[in-house]
């Protein structure tokens, strides 16, 4: 079963710098980490101290609203810290790695066999629940609910992002039980958008509702798809998981371990040589990039340009993410640089550049703002970047006041603060659009929960 | 440049936070940002952005208004002195009568624009960039420039920042300076004296096509002379040639929607057609062609610099088809039965400001309503 989604509007964002199709191993890092803010919403209860052996597998938190809901070790080794910011908030969980990991066993389990509680509790005891994202508010499912379905989204269009085809080669077995795993959890069915490849084992996949993706970004976003397929009202629940996870998950029943492994992209204009590296959650930036980077102030960032986080050298690999993008800084003024015309090494969707000349061209953003904050002036600038059935617009500025009816009207529930990402990118009163909408979502979640 | 940078970072900490003159800080940020695009980088959000800003694109449009604006400078000299002259001649002429429009008016309003910034601690936005050169553009070349100065204090304060500043305001500032004048200084702004620079002292007719068509004459302009512009009027309006170049400029860049270019158009034709074919012995406007119409007066001036400002017009897609085709409507309904002004498309234009909120309320209600439809769909 298969069906065809076309996006029409939207913008591919082209950067030089994209990952070359080939894999490399990385260094093991001796250092790992779990951070406690990967996770929005989650306030964690340490069930470890400094000191402490864990194995792969075992619990290092829990979520203080959701004791249900356990944080495991990527790695075997010791708690080394645990690093605290401000009102002694987590920050993070460093684990001083072993040579070689060991495992907790968790038992091989045949997912076709069990019943809906006993994946649930599989997944929960062993630490992939967090993999599992539920739509309205972008944030870690609660096991209690019953989503009326479940997306999965094989497609990248963000720029420069890690190519989900790529990154599952080799774990076809792995993906197909995640996927009859996750076929458990929910009356609804499971959809599955691919790129529809010739020859991708994705096409094959048994039990899923199958979508073909086209068009530019967001259409690999999750949520555009949600909102094509089946939108998401008011009092509803979708869960999302991402391609690698579903492997994981899957990995989890084939062989009874808890498994770490992520295949990341490490791209950007400043990567010496941008490809593919196979590493384990929670490893440190550093020894991610050591070596293989560009002289010149860089701007590490944990996930695509458009949503992911900016890191140190001494940070992690986050959670969710499946690539590290490295951008030049743009921390420099530019004499009279609003000038019509000028400055066209930029990218720009409005024609005030003559960047429009070469649009096969690859560009070598940085981190300019390129100018400051305003109010909203401009109209319909936004409505070309997002294809959905909701004014872009109108609803941050409902979010912006907090008006809680109004941003139900408007499909609140409906989007992710990702789904903005690009609303940040092209608006030109510089709009922090993902920010409002986390906001507003946070403001959701306490108000309407 | 590096000199000017280096400078500027040096008086820059006495205007942050905790520094001498903190208090004009934004004052120095408008004059900062100015001269350099700052050096801020991303801090939340996406890590890259699109390389366009307001000030690129408020810049993009006082751009596309310069084919007008010289034009008319030019016009200005030749409706005072005639045949036989050569450019330099007229566009002196014009100039000297123009120039010091713009500086009162750029002055006046970046002053008030300056302070309020100062006073309330924001910073500086580029809006008026526009409407400083539009106002010139459409009031009469001898309007007292002592009136223009009030007229642009009345628009900048009651107009834009009693709504808080560029962004919130409803009604279009330029065509709020223009009303104001129109009300508060009649004889300066209407009849058939003012259009022509030193008309009276110099004897020459400053009769517009539509004030002729309103005292019941037909006058004898050749269309040609309509399209190019070589006619009475104020400054930026009388040549249609330069202000579809301006337009193309605006389409082509993508900075002005042509929805409403286009619906605005249609709507005018069609409220032209149906005025011609209804006729009149009385009323000449009424058998005016309709697609004469859409070269005199301030309709193509007001339909591409006025209707499109994104802040007040419609927001909404479909809004500004309606918004559109509403001014076009009104502006040849205006200017034919109405008894008092000859021109129409400044009070179109201000109504519809009025009503766009409206109208975008109705067209997200429709969204509104489709998303309740499929929740009760789903409930049932």
């Amino acid at each position: 079963m298969s069906t065809d989604i076309r996006i029409k509007k939207g913008l591919n964002i082209k950067l030089r710098g994209a990952a070359a199709l080939q894999l490399s191993a990385s260094v093991r890092s001796k250092i790992f980490a779990l951070d406690p803010p990967d996770f929005h919403g989650t306030t964690p209860k340490m069930e470890v101290k400094e000191g402490d052996k864990v194995k792969v597998g075992d619990v290092v938190f829990h979520d203080k609203a959701n004791e249900e809901i356990k944080f495991v070790a990527p790695v075997s080794g010791e708690i080394k810290e645990i690093q605290r910011g401000a009102k002694r908030r987590i920050l993070s969980i460093r684990i001083t790695a072993d040579t070689k990991d060991s495992f907790k066993d968790f038992g091989a389990k045949t997912p076709g066999n069990l019943a809906g509680p006993q994946v649930k509790e599989a997944l929960l005891e062993s630490g992939c629940w967090p993999m599992i994202k539920q739509r309205p508010y972008d944030v870690i499912a609660n096991p209690s609910d019953q989503p009326k379905a479940i997306f999965i989204s094989a497609v990248s269009t963000a720029p420069l992002a890690a190519s989900h085809e790529f990154a599952l080669q080799g774990r076809e077995k792995e993906f197909q039980a995640g996927i009859d795993a996750l076929s458990k959890l929910t009356e609804g069915k499971v959809h599955l958008s691919v790129q529809g490849i010739a020859g991708s084992f994705l096409n094959d996949t048994q039990g899923v509702v199958l979508h073909k993706v086209s068009g530019k970004h967001p259409a690999g976003n999750v949520g555009v798809q949600i909102a094509n397929v089946d939108p998401i009202n008011a009092g509803e629940k979708v869960w999302t998981v991402h391609p690698q996870d579903v492997a994981s998950i899957g990995s989890l029943f084939l062989t009874g371990q808890y498994d770490p492994s992520r295949v990341i992209a490490l791209a950007g204009s400043q990567v010496e040589n941008p490809e593919y590296y196979s590493v384990i959650r929670g490893a440190m930036i550093e020894d991610l990039v050591v070596g293989k980077l560009k002289e010149g102030k860089n701007r590490l960032i944990s996930g695509d340009p458009l949503t992911g986080t900016s890191v140190k050298r001494k940070n992690a690999l986050g959670f969710y993410h499946d690539s590290i993008t490295v951008l030049p800084e743009g921390d420099y003024y530019t004499f009279f640089g609003w000038v019509p015309f000028t400055g066209n090494n930029k990218f720009s969707v409005s024609r005030t550049f003559l960047s429009w000349l070469a649009p096969n061209k690859e560009y070598e953003l940085d981190t300019n703002m390129n100018g400051e904050e305003r109010a909203f002036v401009i109209t319909g600038e936004m409505e070309k970047v997002f294809p959905m059935d909701i004014y872009p617009m109108q609803l941050l500025k409902a979010t912006m006041i907090g008006d809680i009816e109004k941003m139900e009207n408007l499909g609140i529930y409906e989007v992710a603060p990702e789904d903005f990402a690009l609303i940040d990118f092209i608006s030109s009163s510089k709009i922090e659009a993902q920010d409002i909408i986390r906001k507003g979502l946070d403001l959701m979640i306490k108000e309407v929960g | 440049m590096n000199f000017l940078r280096n400078q500027l970072d040096k008086i820059k900490p006495n205007f942050e936070k905790g520094g001498k003159y903190e208090k004009y800080g934004p004052a120095f940020s408008g004059f900062e940002t100015f001269l350099f695009v700052p050096n801020h980088t991303t801090k939340t959000g996406a890590h890259i952005r699109d390389g366009v800003d307001l000030k690129r694109v408020m810049i993009t449009v006082v751009l596309a208004m310069v084919p007008a604006m010289i034009f008319g400078i030019w016009n200005v000299g030749y409706q005072n002195m005639g045949d036989g002259h050569g450019f330099m001649e007229y566009f002196t002429f014009g100039a000297i009568r123009f120039l010091p429009m713009v500086i009162v008016s750029y002055g006046v309003g970046l002053g008030i624009e300056f302070a309020y910034a100062v006073f309330r601690g924001h910073e500086v936005n580029e809006g008026y960039l526009v409407t400083g050169l539009l106002i010139p553009l459409i009031m009469p070349i001898d309007f007292p420039l002592w009136m223009l100065a009030v007229s642009v204090f009345f628009a900048v304060i009651i107009g834009k920042e009693a709504f808080g500043g560029t962004g919130m305001n409803i009604l279009n500032p330029a065509l709020v300076a223009r009303a104001f004048a129109l009300f508060a200084y009649a004889p300066f702004m209407s009849g058939n004296e003012v259009w022509v620079a030193d008309s009276v002292a110099d004897g020459v007719s400053g009769e517009t096509i539509l004030g002729a068509l309103y005292g019941g004459t037909v006058p004898q302009t050749s269309v040609f002379d309509m399209f190019m512009g070589f006619i009475p009027g104020s400054v930026g309006e009388t040549s249609v040639l330069m202000i579809l170049i301006g337009a193309a400029f605006l389409l082509f860049t993508g900075i002005a929607s042509w929805r409403i270019m286009l619906s605005c158009l249609l709507g005018a034709s069609l409220m032209g057609l149906i005025f011609n074919t209804i006729g009149s012995t009385t009323n000449e406007l009424l058998n005016f062609p309709w697609w004469q119409h859409l070269l005199v007066g301030g309709f193509m001036f007001g339909l591409v610099f006025m209707a499109t400002d994104p802040v007040t017009a419609a927001q909404t897609t479909k809004g500004k088809w309606i918004y559109g085709f509403l001014i076009g409507v009104f502006a040849i309904l205006i200017r034919v039965v109405n008894p008092t002004l000859p021109e129409g498309m400044m009070m179109a234009i201000l109504l519809m400001n009025v009503f766009a909120p409206t109208i975008d309320h109705y067209v997200v209600e429709g969204n509104v309503k489709r998303r309740k439809k499929r929740l009760l769909k789903v409930n049932a």
